[in-house]
């Protein structure tokens, strides 16, 4: 869900700068209030699995391929605002090195796959644990919904700013982004799903660490 | 060993297998060219290892591995580094 540079018209780029500026500030000062050391190779470790893992692309219909976005992970594991901050990292360093996402629509990217993907990942996620429990079949089952949520949330994000830029009618663009992320939510559901499970397996105290 | 540099080296493994991805368009380049508004998109200004592929190798398969490695190496590092500056003293000024 990369928005390359074109898409989006001034007015958006300009809107979508300021409001993630102003998010991945908010990240900071949170950060700094929260998080620990022993949060840091955490994040470290969340970075890179989720810039590979984003290379990964697999198929779903009609040749059109999915990738994970890898913010409800973070969020789940470590809380939102430490998520933005991990996915600001991943989308900087795929938009200023690799080419993958405008330098422009970086504000947007920033606000669609960091901000409301890491947000309504969390905030499913806790509303579904409260629903099912806190448990490990809870958590999981909630992990699962928080992160097909995010992508299909992320995608109406998207829709939004490429109608309000004039690329295509939010009638048409909006509809055609909820339908194939409906679908590729289920390759993220189920990548967050084994991501978290192992966590669970190998080491379920960085699950405990606190949310920032 | 500790856990972390097990679970880098699945970061590792994942870029590894990266050449196996779908080529397809992603969602969003799917609807853009349905839409007829795919031509709209401008190319970066410059390219440093664009698409994820290393400049420079003939074989695409190892220019690929190559742009994972360096991508989760450099996202490990950045994001440990930024976390380290940023979190909280506390600990250490109280103890």
């Amino acid at each position: 869900m990369h928005i390359p540079d074109g898409f989006l018209n001034v007015a958006t780029v300009a809107a979508t700068y300021v409001v993630s500026t102003g998010g991945v500030s908010y990240a900071v000062k949170e950060a700094n209030k929260k998080l620990k050391e022993k949060h840091v190779p955490l994040m470290g470790v969340l970075a890179a699995f989720i810039f590979a893992a984003q290379m990964l692309n697999f198929p779903i219909v009609g040749g059109t391929s999915g990738h994970l976005i890898g913010a409800a992970l973070a969020a789940i594991l470590l809380g939102p605002w430490a998520a933005v901050l991990i996915m600001s990292c991943v989308l900087i360093a795929q938009s200023l090195i690799f080419q993958d996402g405008g330098l422009l629509a970086l504000g947007a990217n920033i606000f669609n796959m960091g901000i409301i993907a890491s947000f309504s990942a969390y905030f499913i996620y806790r509303l579904a644990t409260s629903v099912l429990g806190d448990g490990k079949r809870g958590r999981l089952i909630a992990g699962f919904i928080g992160a097909w949520g995010s992508v299909v949330v992320a995608s109406v994000a998207c829709a939004i700013e490429l109608a309000l830029s004039g690329a295509s009618p939010l009638a048409v663009v909006l509809p055609a982004m909820i339908g194939l992320h409906a679908i590729i939510g289920i390759g993220e559901a189920l990548i967050t799903g084994a991501a978290l499970s192992l966590v669970l397996a190998a080491r379920a105290d960085l699950w405990q660490l606190q949310k920032v | 060993m500790k856990w972390w540099h097990i679970a880098l080296i699945v970061c590792l493994l994942v870029a590894v297998i990266s050449p196996l991805a779908s080529s397809s368009p992603d969602g969003l380049e799917r609807v853009a060219e349905d839409e007829g508004f795919l031509a709209q998109a401008e190319d970066s200004p410059y390219q440093v290892i664009a698409d994820y592929v290393f400049p420079g190798i003939e074989n695409e398969v190892v220019a690929t591995i190559l742009a994972g490695l360096i991508g989760t190496l450099i996202l490990f590092g950045i994001a440990c580094g930024i976390a380290w500056l940023v979190k909280s003293r506390r600990e250490e000024r109280a103890g």
